[in-house]
């Protein structure tokens, strides 16, 4: 396995912001600031019954930033992040061995409440995928279930939501109409405000721009620099420019084509410029300069 | 033998064709058979009651009046009945199967719930007179109960169906963003599988406007009756002239055979709505 | 870009953990609440079907095996009022009648699917062939009887053939909507090869696209019979109700299992509901047989949905 190029960032010490209210007793609490680890991974393998789709995987998530996950197709990076909101838990003979925890706590710790975790950790899937209703009841839905009720409450979140996702403007006169009737990028963004009125932590991307044409991609990607300034991003990503362009850290993962099991696994870990500009393992290189993958 | 490329098709195999376009004209021929034989059959009861055939109560033979309405009444009173129950019944068993039902569970239940599809009518029938009509009657009841747990095998089937058609990727939207299973269900299952449920459990009411023997062993063969209490007997179409064939001469066999116009015609309408809706909904989630 | 947090070495990891634990809350109510509902509604299913079994086997059973092979041997006591075996001409009659009717309908059934398969594809009349036999696939069994009725039996009088006939009747819908399905699975690869070969068309339909899907055709019509096994009311306009042995498949009445079951349920005196709960006993277990039949083959068909 490549080195791990990384900055040595300390102990997990960040605490969201809610949690702060209860523990107002303790005086040495830190509030999440940039640069606290989000996620830690040490040494994770994802099975999927007999087949080992990923192995090794050991880094760290860091606040407020954005993370890119790159490497050839079936290297495991979509599992990797479908770990860390819990969704492969779905999948019937899914299996999470080592460590991943979140701010301190075990992810997959007994006794810890699936739903809340993925309230807090949202996620944007590679295709959009609005319910079958107007976009009002699209972006409500999470807020509902949550126990928002009145009205009022809700067309506030739906507007704030829509604002952050930077599709207020174009549908703003258009809440009650099917969802479906929007374009594919749009629809992308209403999913990210969908994602956000539940007021995540974190925002999981998988693959978020491949089925968008140019242009969508690049308010897309627009839109994940201003979400970073409040959430920790984690973008999956086919697309190395994509992922120079926006990320601040870069995970390369990659599968040995010689292997018959066809498990991935992470090479190295780290700062955008330095993986793209001079990383430190040889595959990674090969990657990135297009002499495979 | 011959040139390059001539020839003229076999005769066998034009012989094949027309037997295969034979065997599949029979069927329009049955149906034409059955609709002009009844019809033709029903008129002379129709004429001599008019309209009043379908409105009125009184059924009696021996003066020879004919009105069908008590038996209308009891086809949709024990129908209403056998939905009303079944209904939710089956489309909670399909979302138990499809969403909350572990991957071992799935095959052994749908086929215990397919086993009910097997039992005959006949059966159902005879376990409604012995076993149900002592405790309850031979009512509106016994047989809406009786009838509830026929249909309840096709709403299931169909229902499983619907609800399977929920694109994955939606019902995986809810639970990111933090849904229990009941939310998911309710958020991304429901308005995918509304329409399509709606047309299952019209099918269940279709089959049980039509069934004939069960019904026949448990309503109770009621004259003229017709009554909110559901534990009083009844009669419903297909179970007076299952009833009443054997000892009905002349114009009381017309009326009847007009009683079975008149069912075949309901059940095709309400089958037709249904599948209707069935296809719309499955036409509606390929997307 | 990056800040770097210099961490707090000296704070124990064990106060600054956020909460990921459940919360005994409304949400995790309503869910479990759900689920227990759904399961409940299985119980209210199986429960009925478990009662109907149980009647079976405890009260028919016994008819059906006591002093065996009396049941299935004897002749229906003309006085009903008489307790004690048999069934054995409803057992023939139904023998009879459910294989005449599968004889008449199976390749009538198969040959007008491949019909609408094969040759008709979307034009008018296939489209109204399948609609008729969508239609008459929910033909209530009692119009199918009068029918039987008025149009045979009034002139031919009782027989087994009257059954059989009226059986098919409601088999061929049947037949031909499974056949159907099955034969639109098979891919068109398949015939295309035959074609290349120089194979007719008719060749290619029987020794191609048949045999890829015999199975799921079996299995189809083997649901088909087990459903007409069953069925009363036709049967009873068109098969009478003979308490003797009758072969003659043409002539004189016959009786069935489902037709028995029909008229002794309703009788008073317990010897004839015996009679009866054998019978039903007999007729589920053979219809539960060719069920399984169906569910057999079904799964040694290789074409997939």
């Amino acid at each position: 396995m490549g080195a791990e190029a990384r900055k040595s960032t300390g102990k997990p010490t960040a605490l969201a912001g809610r949690e702060i209210a209860s523990l107002s007793a303790v005086s040495h609490v830190t509030v999440a600031s940039p640069g606290s680890v989000v996620f830690d991974l040490e040494g994770v393998e994802v099975h999927y019954g007999a087949f080992c789709a990923v192995r090794g995987v050991t880094l760290k998530i860091l606040e407020k930033e954005i993370t890119a996950f790159i490497g050839p197709s079936g290297c495991g990076k979509t599992t990797v992040l479908r770990c860390l909101n819990r969704l492969n838990d779905l999948i019937s003979g899914a299996r999470v061995a080592g460590g991943i925890t979140y701010r301190g706590s075990d992810l997959y710790g007994a006794g810890v409440a699936v739903t809340e975790v993925r309230r807090r950790i949202g996620m944007v899937f590679q295709k959009p995928n609005p319910f079958p209703t107007n976009i009002f009841d699209n972006i409500a839905y999470g807020p509902r279930i949550n126990g928002t009720r009145s009205h009022g409450a809700l067309e506030a979140i739906v507007e704030k939501s829509l604002r952050s996702a930077a599709l207020w403007d174009e549908v703003k006169d258009r809440l009650r109409e099917s969802a479906l009737g929007i374009s594919g990028g749009q629809q992308q963004r209403m999913c990210i405000a969908r994602a956000l009125a539940v007021e995540p932590e974190v925002v999981l991307m998988d693959e978020p721009c491949s089925a968008l044409d140019p242009i969508a991609t690049a308010r897309i990607e627009d839109l994940m620099r201003e979400l970073k300034r409040s959430y920790t991003i984690v973008i999956v990503t086919h697309n190395m420019q994509q992922a120079a362009r926006v990320s601040d850290r870069t995970a390369f993962f990659t599968t040995d084509r010689a292997d018959e099991s066809r498990t991935g696994y992470l090479v190295e870990c780290g700062k955008t410029d330095t993986i793209f500009s001079n990383p430190a393992d040889e595959r990674t290189e090969s990657y990135i300069s297009g002499r495979f993958g | 033998m011959a040139t390059a490329f001539a020839g003229r098709p076999a005769p066998a195999d034009h012989a094949f064709r027309w037997i295969a376009i034979g065997s599949a004209a029979i069927v329009l021929v049955v149906l034409g058979l059955i609709a002009a034989v009844m019809t033709a059959r029903s008129i002379p009861a129709l004429r001599a009651m008019g309209f009043e055939f379908f409105v009125s109560r009184r059924w009696s033979p021996a003066n020879n009046v004919y009105g069908a309405l008590p038996f209308m009444w009891g086809t949709l009173y024990t129908s209403l009945i056998a939905i009303a129950i079944a209904g939710p019944v089956s489309v909670g068993v399909a979302l138990f199967i499809t969403e909350v039902a572990p991957r071992w569970m799935t095959r052994p239940l749908v086929h215990v719930i397919d086993l009910l599809a097997v039992v005959p009518s006949v059966v159902f029938g005879l376990w409604g007179i012995l076993v149900l009509a002592p405790t309850l009657g031979r009512c509106v009841l016994t047989a809406g109960l009786i009838l509830g747990m026929m249909v309840t095998p096709i709403i299931t089937s169909l229902a499983r169906e619907v609800i399977e058609t929920t694109p994955a990727a939606e019902k995986e939207a809810a639970f990111a963003l933090g849904a229990t299973r009941w939310e998911m269900i309710w958020g991304a299952v429901w308005p995918h599988s509304k329409s399509g449920l709606v047309g299952a459990v019209m099918l269940g009411l279709g089959r049980a406007m039509g069934e004939t023997i069960a019904v026949a062993l448990t309503i109770g063969s009621a004259i003229g009756q017709i009554s909110i209490n559901p534990l009083k007997s009844g009669n419903s179409m297909p179970a007076a002239i299952a009833n009443q064939w054997g000892e009905a001469f002349d114009l009381q066999k017309s009326a009847l055979i007009a009683l079975a116009v008149l069912l075949f015609a309901i059940t095709i309408a309400v089958n037709l709505a249904a599948t209707a809706i069935v296809l719309r909904s499955r036409k509606r989630s390929s997307r | 870009m990056m800040r770097v947090a210099h961490g707090h070495p000296e704070i124990a990891c064990a106060t600054e953990r956020t909460d990921l634990r459940a919360r005994a809350g409304l949400r995790e109510a309503k869910d479990a609440m759900a689920t227990v509902m759904f399961g409940a509604a299985v119980v209210v299913v199986a429960v009925p079907l478990a009662l109907v079994v149980w009647a079976l086997i405890e009260r028919g059973a016994h008819v059906a095996f006591e002093s065996f092979p009396a049941f299935f041997t004897q002749e229906i006591p003309v006085v009903s009022r008489r307790p004690g075996p048999g069934m054995g001409p409803a057992i023939l009659g139904t023998l009879l009648v459910t294989g005449g009717g599968t004889l008449i309908a199976v390749p009538l059934g198969i040959l007008g699917a491949v019909y609408l398969n094969e040759y008709g594809g979307v034009s008018r009349f296939a489209r109204a062939v399948r609609f008729t036999a969508m239609v008459m696939t929910g033909v209530p069994s009692i119009v199918m009887g009068l029918f039987v009725y008025i149009g045979w039996t009034v002139h031919f009088g009782f027989s087994a053939f009257g059954g059989a006939l009226a059986l098919a009747c409601l088999m061929v819908p049947v037949v031909i909507g499974s056949t159907e399905q099955m034969l639109r699975l098979v891919p068109e690869a398949l015939r295309e090869a035959a074609y290349a070969l120089g194979a007719t068309k008719s060749r290619v339909i029987v020794t191609v696209v048949l045999p890829a899907a015999l199975p799921g055709i079996v299995s189809g019509s083997l649901l088909a019979v087990a459903r007409a096994a069953g069925e009363t009311a036709p049967l009873l306009f068109a098969v009478g109700a003979a308490t003797s042995f009758n072969i003659d498949f043409l002539g004189g009445a016959n009786t069935a299992l489902p037709v028995q079951i029909f008229d002794n349920a309703t009788s008073v005196f317990v010897g004839a509901q015996d009679r009866a709960w054998g019978a039903a006993f007999t007729l589920v277990l053979v219809t539960f047989l060719v069920t399984l039949g169906a569910r057999f083959f079904a799964l040694r068909s290789a074409l997939q949905r």
